[in-house]
């Protein structure tokens, strides 16, 4: 009878629909407004790539050792340097790195021994076109520059 | 397809695009009417060569590589990887190591189930728990985020431990994290596992016995949900698992409704196991000694471990030098999908849909 009752008034229905109003108080909800409320990602979020300058003299702090290159899995950065003939160390020239086949392992971030290239928490690299996403060294310094919409 | 003789058989595709094979799986459906009379899977669509990019790899370059098989379950495929090349070198990853290990592949198991729960009840015409499901996976993904910088691909164990110590704030994030949880399952629980039409609808839907499970090897909750308690945590522990206590949960009749009871039970144990693990770290050191160029000893080696789908394999080659000579992947989804044609023969083409959702595939994983 009890059971009869149950399915009779449709409780096991209604029971699912009060889970589902219990949820309509605003306090619960969770939603972002992308993109005028940019999320705050996590400190070691492994997102856009940077080349690091010297806080004070500007000067870049790679030193062409091409270690990062050489842990990529997907071998996508290349770094060009020529030999200083008076300090006798290697120079950067350029510094190519194709984001478009980057999978932010963190593996190169991991081998630069001066913490030059940095995996940083920009995460907005989207681009309408393949060269777009290959950065040169300027790009890598820079870092992303996204849209700012109007509020 | 050869023409059939029989002028009432119907042959459908179905997929690669369609919305409930989870990915780009095509099946051709056989069918009599709206009975499936046979079911053919056409897998490959997303074969990238995972293992023979492995034997282009060093073996430390190979690790983010296997994130992306099952993406849903990175840190576990990350884990049973990092497993085997410590097995080929002979050495084992330090206690604090392997607790934050299992701490993550849990959280991880908690993940990959909420996101199958929020498909598969999606897939059957329940819209709502997919809201709620995705949004405590949120808080699993932070806590990811938080820890290694990345939510899906997370590339979190290197070989020989771990590259990054746990931030300020993990143990409490964690806690928060568990003490919230169970209530939500049994949130689920009153909107699904409560729900009349839920029930009419999995229960007898693509059965399974024990012996049928086992002659096609499947594994995981389909297993159990069969009756069958096999855990290779409780079976074969690995990464210090033998500490923790925790139940193998089991159901007897291996329908659908089952293997979906036996899921939102594994959510639960996997918070015990967390609440323990996250209790007691050791501290010490996250990696162990190694040679920076990981370079194993000629031989093999095979580690299996329970991934949130089932058994999931490792097994590596080395010859010596800096990359593995053959590495193969053994993995669940892969396997536990060759039971979809004993599943849904005779059962409706509404049924194929709940079929494929229960088995929890993940094409990534099956195409590899
Ligand atoms: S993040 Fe990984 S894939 Fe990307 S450049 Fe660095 S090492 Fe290569
Ligand atoms: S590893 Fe660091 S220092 Fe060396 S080349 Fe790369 S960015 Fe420069």
């Amino acid at each position: 009878m009890k059971q009869f009752l149950r399915r009779f008034l449709l409780l096991d229905l209604l029971e699912g629909l009060w889970v589902t109003f219990r949820h309509q108080d605003t306090r619960l909800i969770t939603t972002e407004q992308y993109p005028s409320q940019r999320p705050a990602v996590s400190e070691r979020y492994r997102g856009a790539p940077r080349l690091n300058n010297h806080p004070e003299t500007n000067e870049t702090l790679c030193i062409s050792c091409n270690l990062c290159a050489v842990a990529c899995p997907e071998n996508l950065i290349v770094v060009g340097s020529v030999r200083n003939a008076e300090t006798k160390r290697k120079d950067l020239v350029t510094f190519t790195y194709d984001l478009s086949r980057c999978m932010f392992c963190g593996l190169c971030e991991d081998a630069c021994p001066v913490d030059a290239l940095e995996l940083t928490q920009d995460f907005e690299i989207a681009s309408y076109t393949r060269e777009g996403l290959i950065w040169d060294r300027q790009a890598l310094e820079e870092g992303p520059r996204p849209t700012q919409y109007r509020q | 397809m050869t023409t059939s003789p029989d002028a009432n058989e119907l042959v459908l595709n179905m997929g690669p695009q369609h919305p409930s094979t989870h990915g780009v799986l095509r099946i051709v459906l056989k069918l009599d009417g709206e009975r499936v009379k046979s079911t053919e899977c056409i897998i490959g669509y997303l074969h990238r060569g995972v293992e023979k990019i492995a034997e282009n790899r060093t073996y430390v370059q190979f690790a983010p590589y296997v994130d992306r098989m099952d993406y849903l379950a990175a840190v576990s495929n990350g884990l049973g990887y990092c497993l085997a090349v410590e097995k080929l070198m002979n050495s084992v990853a330090p206690p604090r190591a392997q607790a934050v290990r299992v701490i993550l592949t849990e959280l991880n198991r908690i993940a990959s189930h909420l996101l199958w729960l929020g498909t598969h009840a999606l897939d059957i015409g329940a819209i709502t728990p997919l809201f709620y499901t995705l949004r405590e996976r949120e808080e699993v993904l932070k806590i990811f985020e938080n820890y290694c910088g990345a939510r899906l691909t997370t590339h979190a164990f290197r070989i020989g431990g771990l590259q990054y110590e746990l931030y300020e704030g993990f143990e409490q994030q964690v806690n928060a994290f568990c003490d919230q949880f169970p209530a939500k399952v049994d949130e689920y629980e009153e909107l699904l596992g409560g729900n009349r039409i839920w029930r009419e609808r999995l229960r007898g839907v693509g059965v399974l016995d024990a012996a049928t499970c086992k002659r096609y090897g499947v594994t995981g909750p389909m297993l159990r949900a069969a009756g069958v308690p096999w855990d290779l945590r409780k079976a074969q522990p690995y990464s210090g698992y033998e500490q923790y206590e925790f139940e193998v949960p089991t159901r007897s009749s291996g329908d659908t409704l089952d293997r979906y009871f036996v899921r939102l039970d594994e959510m639960r144990q996997s918070v015990r196991i967390v609440r323990q693990a996250v209790a007691n770290i050791p501290t010490g050191p996250i990696m162990a000694k190694i040679a920076k160029v990981i370079k194993p000893p000629v031989g093999e080696a095979y580690v299996s471990i329970e991934a949130p789908k089932g058994e999931l394999g490792y097994f590596i080659v080395s010859d010596g030098s800096t990359h593995p000579y053959r590495l193969r992947v053994r993995p669940p989804s892969f396997v536990n999908l060759q039971a979809l044609d004993h599943m849904a023969k005779g059962a409706l083409v509404a049924d194929v849909v709940a079929i494929i959702g229960t088995i929890d595939i993940v094409l990534g994983e099956v195409d590899r």
